[in-house]
Parts: C-alpha cells; sequence; structure tokens
C-alpha cells in the first residue's frame, strides 16, 4: 500500500512534526513499506469470524479502590529533558 | 424570519474514588504538583492500566441515575492526539461501545413547565494533567500530571436543548443529581464538573440541524448560559447577513462575553481510534448491576413528591430542601422528632437555619447542630417558653457558632419567653411612660392610628425585653393597659 505525500504531510502535523520535504520522501517509503509488510494479513479469509477486540480470552481484570505508592520526584524527572523540580517544563505551548 | 437554537451538551464529570482509573496513585485535587504520579499516569514504557472497580461502579451509578441503559458488555479505545499533558499520547476512553446509552433526566423551566433531555450516550475515560503557561515573557509551559489519569465520566446529551436557560437547568440538575448520588462534588471552579456545548440554530419549525459550533470549557452555570446566548447571537447574525455558518471549535471568553474561533474543521483533530489492547472487556453482569443500584439511595425528584405529599411542603420548598441529600436528610430527622407541622420546621430550616449557616459560611456538615436541636427549639417556641424571635435572632446563631443544646441556652442566657402578666404590665407601664406619643396617638380615636400605635409599643416592648415578651399576650394587654388608665 502506497502513503500519498499529503498523508504523509497530515501525520507529520498530527504528530507536531515539521518534515523537509526530503524526509517526506523518505518517511512516504518506509511507512509505505511497513503498510505493505501488515497488508499480508489481508490475504487471510476471516469469512464468518466475528470482528475481534482482544485475542486473550479475559475480562473484568479490575483492581480495589486502594492507593499505593507514587513515585518520589528524583524518579519522576530522570528522564525529563527539563525540570523546576516540581514540574515537566516544555516549550510553551498555546491553546489546545 | 425567525431562528431557533437546537443545543447539545457533552459535560465531563470527574468520579470521588480515592484512587486514578487505572493506576493506585490518589486521586486529589490540589497536592503539590507531581506528586500524585506512577509509571502508569506517566506513560512510562511497559507500564499497564487496571481498571479500578469502584471507578465503574460510580460511572454505573451515574448512568442509573440518569435512566440509561446498561450495556452488558463494553471496550475502552485509545484516543491520539499529542498535547504536553497527554503523556502516553493517548488517552484510554470508550468510542465503539460505551458502558451506557440512551438516558434522559427531566428539567424544569422558569414558568414550572417539564421537559425531558435525552442522554445519548455516557462513557468512561481518563483525565489528562495540567499545563499551567508561564508570563508572556516566559517561553515555557508547565506540566503536572496528577490529574492526569483521574476518572471522568462523559455524559452527551441528545440536541434536545432549545435556549440558554435550559442549558444552565440541565447542567445543574446534572450536576445535583451526581452530587446527591455521591459520584462527584459538583465543583465546577476545580474542573470537578467541565461543560462543552454544541450549538446550531434552524428557521422556527424546521426540522433540519444547522450547521453547529462548539463552545469548550465553560466553567460556571452563568457563563454556560452566557457563553451560549452569545454565540445563538452570533450566527442568527450571521445568517441574517446573508452568510454562514462553519463547523468549528469556539473558546469562550469570559472577560469579554464573547466566544472566537478556536480551530476549523481542516485543522480538526484526526484521533485515529482504536480499541486499547491492554484493557479486557467490561463485563457487568446482572449481579453486580443489580449490586449497585441497591446502594443508589433514592433520587431527589422522588424525595422531593415525597416531601410535598407526605409533608405538605410547597413545591419551591421541597426543591430546595432537596438540592442536598443532608440538608434533605437533616430536615427528615427534625421532623421525625418535632410533633409540630412539617412546613413549620421547613420554613424554619430554609429561612433562617440556612441564612444563618451562610452568614457564619458555614456547611451544614461542619456545623455542630443535630436535627434533633432544631426539633427542640421548635418545641421551646411551640410550648411558648421563648419567642420566635428570641429562637432566631439569639439562640439559633448560639447554637451555629458555638453549639449546645436549645435548652441549655435558655437557662445560661435568661431567654425564657415573659408570659407572667403581671410583670409584663409592669413592663408595658414603664414603656407607656417612656412613649408619650404613641399613646397620644392611641388616645386620638382613630382606629388606624389606635391598631399603629399598639403595634409600635409592641415593639417598643419587644425591644425593651430584648425579644422575651410574648408578643401574643402583649397585643392583648397593651391596649387593655391603656383602657384602664385613661
Amino acid at each position: 500500500m502506497k502513503l500519498s505525500k499529503e498523508q504523509v504531510k497530515h501525520i507529520a502535523l498530527l504528530s507536531r512534526l515539521s518534515l523537509t520535504e526530503d524526509k517526506v520522501e523518505m518517511f512516504q517509503e518506509q511507512l509505505s513499506d511497513i503498510l505493505t509488510f501488515v497488508e499480508k494479513l489481508s490475504e487471510l479469509d476471516t469469512k464468518g469470524i466475528d470482528p475481534k477486540f482482544q485475542i486473550i480470552p479475559q475480562e473484568n481484570v479490575l483492581r480495589k479502590d486502594i492507593s499505593g505508592m507514587s513515585f518520589p520526584y528524583e524518579k519522576t524527572f530522570m528522564n525529563a529533558p527539563e525540570t523546576n523540580g516540581k514540574h515537566f517544563i516544555v516549550p510553551k505551548v498555546v491553546k489546545k | 424570519m425567525e431562528f431557533e437554537a437546537v443545543i447539545g451538551l457533552e459535560v465531563h464529570a470527574q468520579l470521588l474514588t480515592d484512587t486514578k482509573i487505572f493506576c493506585s496513585c490518589k486521586n486529589r485535587f490540589g497536592d503539590s504538583p507531581n506528586t500524585n504520579v506512577c509509571p502508569v499516569c506517566l506513560g512510562m514504557p511497559g507500564s499497564l492500566p487496571v481498571l479500578n472497580r469502584k471507578a465503574v461502579e460510580y460511572a454505573v451509578k451515574a448512568a442509573i441515575a440518569l435512566n440509561c441503559k446498561i450495556n452488558s458488555s463494553s471496550i475502552f479505545a485509545r484516543k491520539h492526539y499529542f498535547y504536553p499533558d497527554l503523556p502516553k499520547a493517548y488517552q484510554i476512553t470508550q468510542y465503539e461501545l460505551p458502558f451506557a446509552e440512551h438516558g434522559w433526566i427531566e428539567i424544569e423551566n422558569g414558568d414550572g413547565t417539564k421537559k425531558r433531555i435525552r442522554i445519548r450516550r455516557i462513557h468512561m475515560e481518563e483525565d489528562a494533567g495540567k499545563t499551567l503557561h508561564g508570563d508572556s515573557f516566559d517561553q515555557n509551559s508547565y506540566v503536572d500530571l496528577n490529574r492526569a489519569g483521574t476518572p471522568l465520566v462523559e455524559i452527551v446529551s441528545e440536541p434536545d436543548i432549545s435556549s440558554p436557560e435550559e442549558a444552565r437547568l440541565y447542567m445543574q440538575k446534572l450536576r445535583d443529581i451526581l452530587v446527591w448520588i455521591g459520584v462527584n462534588d459538583g465543583n465546577l471552579e476545580e474542573g470537578s464538573l467541565r461543560c462543552d456545548a454544541n450549538i446550531s440554530i434552524r428557521p422556527e419549525g424546521s426540522d433540519k440541524l444547522g450547521t453547529r459550533a462548539e463552545i469548550k470549557n465553560v466553567n460556571s452555570f452563568r457563563f454556560i448560559q452566557k457563553a451560549i446566548e452569545y454565540e445563538i447571537g452570533r450566527q442568527i447574525k450571521l445568517v441574517k447577513g446573508g452568510g454562514e455558518v462553519v463547523q468549528e471549535t469556539r473558546l469562550y471568553d469570559s472577560q469579554k462575553n464573547i466566544t472566537k474561533t478556536m480551530r476549523t474543521k481542516e485543522e480538526a483533530e484526526d484521533y485515529r481510534y482504536f480499541p486499547e489492547p491492554d484493557l479486557p472487556p467490561l463485563i457487568i453482569d446482572s449481579q453486580w448491576l443489580d449490586s449497585i443500584k441497591e446502594s443508589l439511595p433514592t433520587l431527589p425528584d422522588e424525595v422531593r413528591g415525597r416531601f410535598v405529599k407526605d409533608y405538605s411542603l410547597t413545591s419551591y420548598d421541597a426543591s430546595v430542601l432537596v438540592r442536598d441529600r443532608k440538608l434533605a436528610e437533616f430536615f427528615e430527622e427534625t421532623v421525625s422528632s418535632y410533633s409540630g407541622e412539617p412546613k413549620k420546621a421547613a420554613n424554619f430550616i430554609i429561612s433562617d437555619f440556612l441564612g444563618i449557616l451562610n452568614e457564619e459560611k458555614k456547611e451544614l456538615s461542619d456545623a455542630s447542630v443535630k436535627a434533633e436541636d432544631i426539633a427542640e427549639l421548635l418545641l421551646l417556641v411551640d410550648k411558648g417558653v421563648v419567642s420566635l424571635r428570641v429562637a432566631k435572632e439569639d439562640i439559633l446563631p448560639e447554637m451555629v457558632k458555638f453549639g449546645g443544646k436549645p435548652e441549655e441556652i435558655v437557662k445560661k442566657k435568661g431567654l425564657i419567653q415573659i408570659s407572667d402578666e403581671s410583670e409584663l404590665i409592669n413592663i408595658v407601664k414603664k414603656a407607656l411612660v417612656k412613649n408619650e406619643k404613641a399613646v397620644e396617638q392611641y388616645r386620638s380615636g382613630d382606629e388606624k392610628k389606635k391598631t399603629k400605635a399598639v403595634k409600635f409599643l409592641i415593639g417598643q416592648v419587644m425591644k425593651e425585653t430584648r425579644g422575651k415578651a410574648n408578643p401574643k399576650i402583649l397585643n392583648d394587654l397593651i391596649p387593655k393597659v391603656l383602657d384602664e388608665t385613661e
């Protein structure tokens, strides 16, 4: 399955990525390859089989409403690119 | 051409569980930023969500109270978008198969007419974190993920609402029900309840739907009404001027009282929903459903009806009492230990007790006044031990401020009503000396002036005795004394 350049740009926009024209071409090729690979699945005949949302026959895995340990700051912010010790700092985002 | 508005509301309500929906972090407003977080709600790779049973039960409670059909089987989905307050870059929600559908609530318009607003669906989802923006010189935003993972229900109405007032009434009714059944704290300012409105207009009587605009995140009852009022006006003006409403998301600016474009259809989000593979289907069987039903209290509308029927209260008084479940229970407890008319108890609670609580900035639950104390106080009035005025102005405020039983306060402060005639005669005589003008007025012979003078003198005696004199006795006694001393 071949993705169009417009589709690649749309996905980039949704992912908040800005791509140069040559990157768009690169991702167009790579993403198309991935989709072609996955497309192999549709060769299977699924007639008469109910759509499944889940492959493991499980239901109602629930927990009790009891609080447990939360993270201390040093763990929470361990991988954060930037922090003031209490918040994650991110480049200013305008209104949603 | 006249236009009519078509409005549908999407209300997000936080559930009052102790912990988050998919992890065991505390679900608590106002804690230090990022203290209630763990690998699950931080979206760390390899962590897995596990659904909170209590969150399901609260959501189902809400759905039953809103007359919904509960789906025995429902699934969760991922809704994708990029924003710093959403660490996984997807929100776990329900999409194809929500747990509840086809409900309704009834609102009552100002003129007493009732209207049923249908509810299309209710689904469970997780809340996002909070992003704080620095001032205009600050190039940063600050992310607090304490709220991320707070359990929510999203309640989606059908477009059955036709005026800004109805929208407010619907939201208020929804709030009252959710607070009543104990699943939400009703605090709009803290964001416990948030509302998005879908608004369109069409020529009056038409059955076609116009293009709608969505207004995001309106956070007070007053603003819901005002934002919708503004938006309807904007759309009508636009169409009358030959323009067209475009499908878009708009933001309400409460300071300017306007709505403005946030994003247009072209920029609309593309959420790429798919079933959440980390969560198995949720099955609510009849046994579980029944046990949740049993745990629900009688709903406010039913209690209100009972108050009107059993206690002969006016519909208005009953409505005031059922605005808060604790208050309704307080009233019933008062009535059960009071032998007088329930209506008297209702009046006293609504106009006096609530008034004093309000003045003292106290909630019913933090005042130490018990229902039986109110009943005792009312009985003291009925028996003539204290006057109603003393009960309202001296005893009740003391009870609210410092606690204590009515009878003790009466003894301590010497508030027993003076009903002894010879004692009252002495007091009246003194009052007559001090108020010659009124005495003259009485003696002028004019009936109107006479009544007026008596009323004035009763007031003076009441003032003199700080409300302790029995006004009923004074009413006969004052003319008697005046006539005898002529």
